[in-house]
This record gives C-alpha cells, structure tokens and sequence, in this order.
C-alpha cells in the first residue's frame, strides 16, 4: 500500500512492524534471532536448575516452586525424564545454534563480506519466524497430556513410538526447525560467495565467514536425514507403521499390535547420521568468533589462516563419516566400530590443529585483557579439554565403560557451555559497540566472566570422574546405585556451582540490556582497532550496511609484528 | 551457458534436443516396465533398474537441467552431496545381514 | 537508502550464476539427503525381512506408468516454458506452463486413484498393514506434497507472478528457470521412486 511501498524511494518511513517485526534487514533478523534464543538459553539452564536440585537432593521438595510443578514438589522420575528430554533439545536447538548460526551468522556475514544485506533478505526473514513457530510448538510439549517429550533428545525408537503426544509435538517442531535452518543456510553461502565486495577473494575470508560457510553446508546436508527420520517416527506414532517397531515387540507387558518388521537402529543411524554433523554446528561458529577476537586483542596476526582454513573445510568433511561412534554399544562388529573408531581418531587432528594454531597466535603477543578476550582466552583450555576427554569415547575399548556416564555428559558440556557458550559471550562483548555504538560495562564483564569461569568448571569437572566411576547418564536418582552412593555428595557441590553459575549470568543480562542506553560511547567505528570489513561500517551501522561500496586491499588479521600497528582490510593505506 | 544471453536460433537448437530427450525417456521407460514383466533374479533386477533409472535421470540432469554446460560452483556442490549420499547409502550395510564380520 | 542485491538478473562475473540459481541448487542438494535418507530406510528395512513383497503384485503398475510419462512430459513443458521466455514468446510461455500445472494436477488425481484403491480396499491397507505399505505411502506421500510446492510456486508464477515479464524480464525468465530445476528434480525423484517401489 502507501507508506510501505514508498519507503524504498525515500526516507525510512516504515511502520515499526515492518521495520522490527517483519524486518528482511538481516541486523534486524540477527537480533531477533540473538534474543529468542538467549530466552531459550536461560529456560533451558532454569530446567537443568530444577534436575540439578532433584540430583543433590533426591525426592526433597524444591523450595518455592515444587508444589506448583508435583503434588509432592520433588520432580517424579517421569518429570525428571521430561525436563531432560528438553533441556538437550531446547538448549541445542533452539538456543546454542539459533544464536551461533541464526544470529551471530546472520549478523555478521553480510557485513564481513561488505554486503548490503543477505542475498536473499525475505527468506532470511521467513527463516527467521519459522524457527519462532517451531520453538512455539516445541514449547508447547509442557502442555500436552502425558506430559512434555521425554524420550531424551534422541528420541529413540521404541519408547519414542510409544510415548505420549507430547513427542508427536517434538517431531513436529524439529520439521519447522530444520527448515528454518535449511532456508538460513542457502541464504549463508549464497551471500558469502556471491556478494562479496571487490578484491574479497575467498583467501581473504574472516575466519569467521569460512566456519559460518563450513557450517551453513553441514545444516544443509545432514539436517534432511533427520528430517526424513521424523516423518518416519510421525508414521510410526500416527499412521501405525513400524519403520523403528521390532517384530515380536512387547509393551508394557502386551505384545504390540503393530505389524512389526522394523529396525529401531535404523532411527539411530538416521538420527547421528545429522546429530554427529550438528556438534561440529555447535562448535564452528564458535571457533570463528574466537579466531577474530584472539587476533584483534592479540594484536598479531592469525598463526596459520591456510592451515586453519584446510582444517575446517576437512572437519567438516569427516564429520559425516563418524557418526557411528555414537552407537558403539549397539551390538556392532568389530569391522564396523573399526572403522568409526578411525575416522573419530582422523577427524581429532584438524581440532588440534584449530586449537594450536589459537594457541601459537597468543605466542610473543601483546595480549589486551579484555573481557572479549578473557572468555575467548578461557575458551582454549576448556574447549581443549572437551576436546581431549573425547577421545577416550571414540576408542572403542574405553568406551565399554563409559558409554551413557556422567563422562560423556561433562565431555559434550565442555566443549558447548565453556567452549561455544563462552565463545558466543565473548563475541556479544566483542560486536556489541558495533551494534550500538556503546560498550558493554567492563567492570560486570568481569565479574561475569570470573564467576562463570569457576563455577563452570565446579559444576562438570566432577563428571569425568563420577562417570568413570560407573555412574549412568538420565538417572534420577544415583543413590540406588552403590557407585552412585558412593559419589552423591559431589551433587551437592555440582549443583550448588550450577546456581551460583545461574546468578553469574545476571550481570551479564543487566548488562547487555542496559549498555544500550547507558554504555560508554564508541570513539570511532573501530573502537578495538579491528581488521575486518564490519569494522569499515558505522556503529550501528546503517539499513545498507556500507553507504558506499567497502573495497578490500588486503588479507585480514594484518597487525605488524612489532610496532602493533593494525592495517584493516577495508583501508587502503598500510600503517 | 543456460541463462547467459542466447540468440534465438541457439534456444532453438535447445528445444530440438529436449524432444529427443523427452522421446528417450520415453522408450528407457518402456524398457524398465518391460523388463520388471519378465520377472528376473532380484539381483539382475535391481541392478539393471538402477542403470536404466540413472540413464533418465542423467538425461533429466544433463539436458533439462542444463548441467551439461554449468558452472563449477555448481559442479562442486553436486559432487559434495553425491559423496554424502553414498555415505547415507552405507546405513543398509551396517546392519549385521550384511555385516556378518564379527 | 535502500538495499540493493547485486546478481538477482545478471550472473556473477566469477561464479557465472545469479545469486537464485546458486540458491535453488543447494536447496536440490538438501533434498537430495532428504530422499536419499528415505531410500536408505526402505533398503535397510527390506533386506532386513524375508518376505518383502514385490512391487508389481502389490502396486498398480499400468496406473503409475501412466504417471511417470505424465511427469516426464510435464518436465519437456516446463522447460519449453523456460525456451518460449528465452525467445521473448510470453504467449508460449504461458501455453506451457498451463500444460505443466495441468500434468501435475493428473499426476495428483492418478495418485489419489492409487491411494483410494488402497484405502478403499477390504480391510483397508494403509502404512500400519506393513512396512511395504508404509514406505510406499511416506515416500510417495512425501514426494506428493514436493508435486503439490510445485503446483502451487508454479501456478503463482504463471498467474500473478508473470507480470514481472514486463519490468524485469531477464529476473522473471530467471525465477521460471529455478522453478524448472525445482521440478525437473521433483520428476527426477519420480524416475528413481517408480522402479524401486513398483517393479521390483
């Protein structure tokens, strides 16, 4: 109609629905996409709140709330399955990688690559409110008779089938989340190779722009497997098939009625075939942010871009050929869990060489301690660790005992909590005058940053040893175990670090909520003298990005070794 | 080649080899129906409904749509997801009928 | 100021593509994973079994036959759409793209045939019967609702969508290309399905 239509000709003058709700600007859309999921993020860490009090004290009713949630006010082992169930999926789905990908990659990667916006701004939208909807369905899980979706975040086969609504719902939110993830990848790689600006080779990618790209193509070929796994599991609850349903299959003591036939390994390896692919999601973008922020506070070039860029695009080859090592203890041959055994092996060295070449940037640096780049110095050891307690679960023999421990639970948060979730903080610290024009307040990054450090790793180091030690993964209550007994207070301790981790995360909230309006001004466009194309814009930076086109002269990460001085890519004098 | 400016004789030539293509289609589809009548072993069956299926579908590929004269960013995506595919392919194997190894 | 996409009509002077084609082909690539996913299921389910049905005594071949030239033709249509607008005949565009909607609106109707029979049937058969039932339904029903997108993008584009022949005609042949490739995969799907599941 009028004001909409015309608003491309002259000033600005759309409503604010159209300008913040129903934006096709990709900051609009990286915002939107960055709140959602940082509201997902805390209700996920809230649910593992609710588990964590449930695990240090078993059956105790929880204090304020429990009445409201069960008769008695302790979790049941029901509830407690539930609360599991959706702490994975919403904190993978709808908090690490909407913000990893959805905002993080959408809000840099036009501006990296000194594009006006992404190539195709209404998908970028339309991806946007599908994930939203897919969030709302997942959400309403909690409403459904039988309860919220528990059949953990793999929802395997046959409990999946035979579980209440609640998981119909699940299957229905994962189709509307792996579209929007779908559209948001085609819309990533087409930006990033087609619109790049003059003289941005793909040599002179950010590191960034290469993990967003490596990223975008693992979504969009290992999410559909998944996707066409769930229409199978629809069936099999909707229609009565029994694609995941054994013959001979007995439930709750009844034998099924189900025709039988099917394979419930099947839903295994359609399922890791995209879940393995989907860690390395988890992580990339991760890696990316990190590799800008250790350069720019290092003041030193990137040790080894080449190396580090050949190390991604192999990564994220390999990672479509371990899945299997998920399924170790599923009855498989030696051949088989041979050769997942190698690859998982093979695909470790490009995540050394990641993390060395992070390291060897920090060697003769004149490191800034910032808070950016505190979390991003912390990210190291901690991703490290993640990284090296994975190994002893792709070795096969090792992996008899410590398959479905508290083991692999502290390995897989190591390196998403203190390894990507302290990456993506660092990166908020990092692009937050770029978006505003304000800094965030350094003093509450600080405490932030220090309280979460050492509550953090209070509340998962534990696990490596709780779980070598035999104790099982989804248990609601160890005690009946005498390993388990043996190791109960340590949930105390764990748990207590995890509400104290919870508490860290306020000055965090405060902060980034409030340095909008109040936050110390920026002094220029590159406050922390940075070398990539995002950095040429104005802070915030205007509807089109770059008012005039940016021209690049140069690879980034250009810092001289030794007097400091920073030569961005988009300035053509060298300094 | 596809969507680059074109004189009308070339688009011409372009729709002369659509017919044809659309006429092999055809016949292989003849030959696949035929073929499934006489009943072979599964093996010889599958194998050569797999052939006769990729040939059309090659036909499609190539000619409708218009791969014989793509681009390389194309090229490589399409080779990138033809080595996932085999990868998913695999999944049939690993279930023990097929992996008696042990 | 507002926002301008380069690449949207004229390809990128490296990569040689608009920035749709690019875009549309990696959609294909997903899709492919996404039905390749489901033939790897309907591999591992029948030789998981040993008294996996064959097609031809289960299915009504002469009817699918019938569909797979029907979607053979509709991709010749489709794509002389396509030549009819690379040859400024927006006339014949519009004459060949009617005939691609009205193949694929036979296609439905014979599908439907295909699945009433089934529903229909004394006891009804559908995906609970068996897993040979089940994967028929699923991947044909899920390749159905793929027809049914096409449909409905290409009758948009015949219909309101058209009118961007007269500002932007080489964007607007651009769009009928990519729909093309949507299509010609969608039929290209049909080619693989058709045998595997009917005559075999």
């Amino acid at each position: 109609m009028t004001q909409a239509e015309h608003s491309h000709a002259g000033h600005h003058e759309m409503p604010f629905w159209r300008k913040y709700i129903f934006s096709t600007d990709h900051k609009v859309i990286g915002l939107q996409y960055g709140i959602t999921a940082t509201f997902f993020l805390l209700f996920g860490f809230l649910l593992m709140i609710l588990m964590r009090w449930q695990l240090a004290y078993p059956g105790v009713e929880i204090p304020l709330i429990g009445k409201a949630l069960t008769e008695t006010g302790a979790l049941t082992p029901e509830l407690y399955n539930a609360l599991g169930a959706m702490h994975g999926t919403i904190m993978i789905f709808l908090g690490v990688v909407p913000m990893g990908v959805g905002a993080f990659g959408n809000y840099l990667v036009p501006l990296q690559v000194g594009a006006q916006d992404m190539a195709f701004p209404k998908l970028n939208m339309m991806s946007y409110w599908v994930y939203f909807v897919g969030g709302v369905v997942m959400m309403s899980s909690f409403l459904m008779p039988g309860g919220a979706a528990a059949s953990g975040w793999t929802s395997y086969p046959p409990l999946s089938v035979t579980a209440p609504n609640a998981q119909s719902v699940w299957l229905l939110a994962m189709v509307f989340l792996i579209t929007s993830s779908l559209l948001g990848s085609v819309n990533t790689i087409v930006t990033a190779i087609q619109l790049r600006a003059k003289g941005l080779s793909f040599m002179r990618w950010p590191i960034h722009v290469w993990a967003q790209v490596a990223t975008a193509f693992l979504l969009l070929l290992a999410f559909p497997p998944l996707e066409g796994a769930a229409v199978l599991q629809l069936s099999d609850r909707v229609f009565g098939s029994s694609f995941f349903l054994p013959s001979g299959l007995y439930i709750d003591g009844a034998k099924s009625t189900a025709a039988g036939g099917g394979n419930p390994l099947l839903w295994q390896h359609l399922f890791w075939f995209l879940a393995h692919p989907e860690v390395y999601v988890l992580i990339l973008p991760a890696v990316g942010v990190i590799s800008e922020i250790i350069s720019t506070f290092a003041r030193k070039p990137l040790y080894g871009y080449k190396t580090m860029v050949y190390s991604i695009i192999f990564l994220g080859f390999m990672s479509f050929i371990v899945w299997a090592h998920h399924m170790f203890m599923t009855g498989m041959g030696v051949t088989l869990s041979s050769f997942f055994q190698a690859t998982t092996m093979i695909i470790s060295i490009p995540s050394v060489i990641i993390l060395t070449t992070l390291l060897l940037t920090l060697w003769g640096a004149s490191i800034r301690f910032t808070v950016p780049m505190l979390f991003s110095l912390a990210f190291l050891p901690m991703f490290a660790i993640g990284g090296l307690t994975g190994l002893p679960l792709g070795l096969t023999a090792s992996d008899i005992h410590l398959h479905d421990t508290y083991y692999v639970i502290g390995h897989f948060h190591y390196v998403v909590a203190p390894g990507t979730l302290f990456a993506l903080m660092a990166g908020v610290y990092f692009w937050y005058p770029k978006i505003t024009g304000r800094y965030m307040n350094e003093f509450l990054g600080k405490v932030h940053f220090w309280v979460s450090f050492v509550a953090i790793n209070c509340v998962f180091m534990p696990m490596f040893l709780m779980g070598s030690k035999g104790v099982s993964r989804r248990l609601y209550d160890q005690t009946g175990y005498s390993h388990g007994a043996a190791t109960q207070s340590w949930n105390v301790v764990m748990s207590t670090a995890a509400f104290v981790l919870l508490l860290a995360q306020i000055p965090f909230l405060y902060n980034m909520f409030t340095s909008w309006k109040t936050g110390k001004k920026v002094e220029n466009d590159n406050p922390w003298g940075a070398t990539t194309l995002e950095w040429a814009a104005s802070s915030p930076p205007p509807h089109e990005n770059f008012p005039t086109p940016v021209e690049v002269y140069r690879e980034p990460y250009s810092y001289s070794p030794s007097s400091r001085k920073v030569s961005p890519q988009f300035s053509q004098q060298e300094a | 080649m596809a969507s680059e400016h074109m004189t009308i004789e070339e688009v011409k030539k372009h729709t002369r080899v659509y017919w044809v293509v659309f006429a092999s289609l055809l016949l292989l589809t003849v030959v696949t129906v035929g073929i499934s009548y006489i009943h072979l072993p599964f093996t010889y069956a599958v194998i050569l409904a797999l052939v006769v299926a990729s040939t059309k579908a090659s036909l499609v590929a190539l000619y409708f749509m218009h791969l014989i004269s793509e681009k390389a960013v194309i090229y490589f995506t399409l080779a990138l997801t033809g080595i996932f595919f085999v990868f998913l392919m695999f999944i049939p194997v690993m279930f023990p009928w097929l992996n008696k190894v042990s | 100021m507002s926002v301008v996409i380069p690449y949207v009509d004229k390809p990128h002077p490296v990569t040689g593509v608009t920035n749709a084609k690019l875009g549309v082909w990696l959609f294909l690539a997903s899709e492919v994973m996404l039905f390749g996913a489901l033939f790897s299921a309907l591999i591992t389910l029948r030789l998981g079994v040993n008294d996996w049905p064959h097609g031809y005594d289960r299915l009504n071949v002469p009817l699918a036959t019938l569909n797979t030239v029907v979607l053979i033709f509709s991709s010749v249509t489709v794509v002389m759409s396509w030549a009819a607008l690379k040859m400024n005949n927006l006339k014949q565009f519009k004459t060949y793209m009617s005939l691609t909607l009205l193949m694929s609106v036979i296609f439905l109707v014979v599908k439907a045939i295909e699945y009433n029979s089934k529903f229909s049937h004394v006891p009804p058969i559908t995906p609970a019967t068996s897993n040979f039932y089940a994967i028929y339904f699923v991947i044909t029903g899920l390749h159905g609702l793929h027809i049914i997108g096409g449909i409905i993008v290409n009758a948009y584009l015949l219909g309101p969508g058209s009118r961007m022949w007269k500002t932007e005609p080489e964007r607007f042949t651009g769009r009928i290309e990519c729909a093309g490739l949507y299509w010609h995969f969608v039929d290209l799907v049909w080619i693989f399905l058709f045998p595997i599941l009917y005559l075999l």
